[in-house]
């Protein structure tokens, strides 16, 4: 019998990088042997330097965070995608940046990562649904792309899509969702150095059923905000649209900001249940922007956020 | 109706199936969501899990007492007797239901959980199919039965709104309404359908 779930869990309750490592360096000698050579393993750790935007609060396990949450794409149950995200192909991958830049094209994913430096960004993570986890992710600012592929004046905002595969996503198959899933930032929201476009959890790549091989990251906002295995980049000048905006307005706004003042017309945003914290834990109370206030606030200034939500 | 070869034999041995040994079954599904959180087995979010867990749980329980007069009607199999049984078992896991809901989910922020029941509608819904059941779980005893004589019947109508209630918080819950919701809408809906369409036969 397994002990009951820890209350906190701490960086001690995660397995140690060195076990893991281990054991895999005991199975590629095994397999290295089998094969007569003497190649060495290779590891797809990530070192990921630091960042002065992470947070201090403790980050949920690694199976917390990889076994509980949403991906439509794979189902509506929040296990579907630890379940059903094994068959997607990550690679190989590329992204189309279109619209307003100065150097459109389809870009390999190697091509992305190539010349940008990782971090280690520990980022609160707060879902719509009113539960919270803190995720260390690794990635880089989506402004360092978004310059390099030049973005014109005229741009105002950032389109984003998610890959379309139902052979391989086997919840495009079902209704209810116009696929595929597209979201959108405004231009100044898409260079704060808070956004980042993730390519890791903890030190290692990103795995499938949290949006491999790259995904966005808004702490601010509402969790579906951040959209998943991403596909396209369009520049433009129009607000694009979002696919739950779209499913339901009155329900997800453009712009999704964590805010305890405003509910949910189903649910109370003022707390939130942070998951992996107990049983009897209860809940604290949310904070406006997710805590990330002092970063962000200062673009929103003269807007009704009870309006644009 | 099924023929009576096939239900005779089945009515004789529910005969010899007593009550309590209902009440003691369906005890089975909440003994398996108590082993889960002890093993760990329940996943990442105990709290949900067991929240909605026990909701369903209740749901069975609610349909499958709304089941039994068309079992008899167009079956011919005779769960009269159970029905006591499983109508207790569904108040009981709707009430568990609900504790997990303020005690675990909300963590007792009584204020919070009160707005949120008047203002959100499926927690409305919800709570009002929990206060429709109360009166029935109370004149669930032979005593209440004989001192209501016609009245009984007419409180343990109240039956229909409160599955009806449960069901639209069940869907309304949902971020997009699953298979699985659409399927306890149609069970729910045909067993209406059947049993309202009986009344003029």
């Amino acid at each position: 019998m397994r002990k009951i779930r820890p209350n906190d869990p701490s960086w001690a309750d995660v397995t140690p990088k060195a076990d893991f490592l281990n054991r895999r360096q005991i199975m590629a000698g095994a397999g290295a042997m089998a094969l007569g050579s003497i190649a060495g393993p290779s590891f797809a750790s990530i070192d990921a330097k630091p960042s002065k935007f992470s947070t201090d609060a403790k980050p949920n396990t690694l199976k917390e965070i990889t076994s509980y949450n949403n991906f439509y794409e794979f189902g509506w149950d929040k296990s579907d995608p630890a379940q059903y995200a094994g068959q997607l192909v990550t690679d190989p991958w590329s992204i189309e940046i279109d619209g307003m830049v100065d150097k459109p094209g389809s870009y390999p994913l190697d091509d992305i990562l190539k010349p940008v430096t990782l971090e280690q960004r520990i980022y609160r993570f707060r879902c719509v649904e009113a539960w919270s986890m803190v995720v260390p992710w690794i990635g880089f600012e989506l402004s360092s792309l978004l310059n390099r592929v030049g973005v014109q004046p005229s741009a105002k905002y950032v389109a984003f899509q998610t890959l379309y595969r139902p052979e391989q996503m086997p919840g495009q198959k079902q209704g209810g969702i116009d696929w595929p899933y597209v979201e959108g930032l405004r231009i100044d929201e898409a260079m704060n150095p808070l956004t980042i476009l993730a390519t890791g959890l903890y030190d290692e790549e990103m795995p499938n059923q949290n949006g491999a091989p790259i995904r966005l990251i808004v702490p601010w906002k509402y969790g579906f905000k951040s959209i998943k295995s991403i596909v396209k980049i369009s520049l433009t000048d129009k607000q694009p649209p979002t696919t739950w905006n779209q499913l339901q307005p009155r329900e997800y706004g453009f712009y999704a900001n964590v805010n305890p003042k405003v509910d949910h017309p189903r649910w109370s945003q003022a707390t939130e249940r942070r998951v992996g914290a107990g049983l009897f834990a209860g809940r604290q109370e949310t904070l406006m922007f997710n805590g990330y206030g002092d970063e962000v606030a200062q673009l929103y200034k003269g807007m009704d956020l009870a309006k644009y939500y | 109706m099924i023929s009576a070869t096939l239900s005779a034999p089945i009515n004789t041995a529910l005969r010899r199936v007593p009550s309590w040994a209902v009440y003691l079954a369906g005890l089975i599904p909440l003994a398996w969501v108590v082993w889960l959180t002890l093993t760990g087995g329940i996943g990442v979010d105990p709290v949900k899990a067991i929240e909605h867990r026990l909701g369903k749980i209740a749901l069975w329980f609610l349909i499958g007492g709304l089941a039994i007069t068309p079992a008899r009607r167009f079956l011919g199999i005779n769960l009269i007797k159970y029905r006591r049984a499983i109508g207790l078992l569904a108040f009981f896991y709707v009430a568990l239901h609900l504790i997990a809901w303020v005690v675990l989910d909300m963590g007792m922020l009584w204020a919070q959980a009160a707005a949120d029941l008047i203002k959100r509608p499926y927690l409305f819904f919800g709570i009002t199919a929990f206060v429709l059941l109360i009166p029935l779980a109370v004149t669930s005893n032979n005593a209440s039965i004989r001192k209501l004589g016609k009245n009984w019947r007419r409180i343990h109508m109240l039956v229909y709104p409160a599955v009806a209630l449960g069901v639209i918080h069940y869907l309304w819950q949902m971020k997009v309404i699953s298979s699985e919701g659409w399927l306890w809408l149609g069970v729910f809906i045909a067993l209406m359908a059947i049993r309202f369409r009986s009344f003029r036969w």
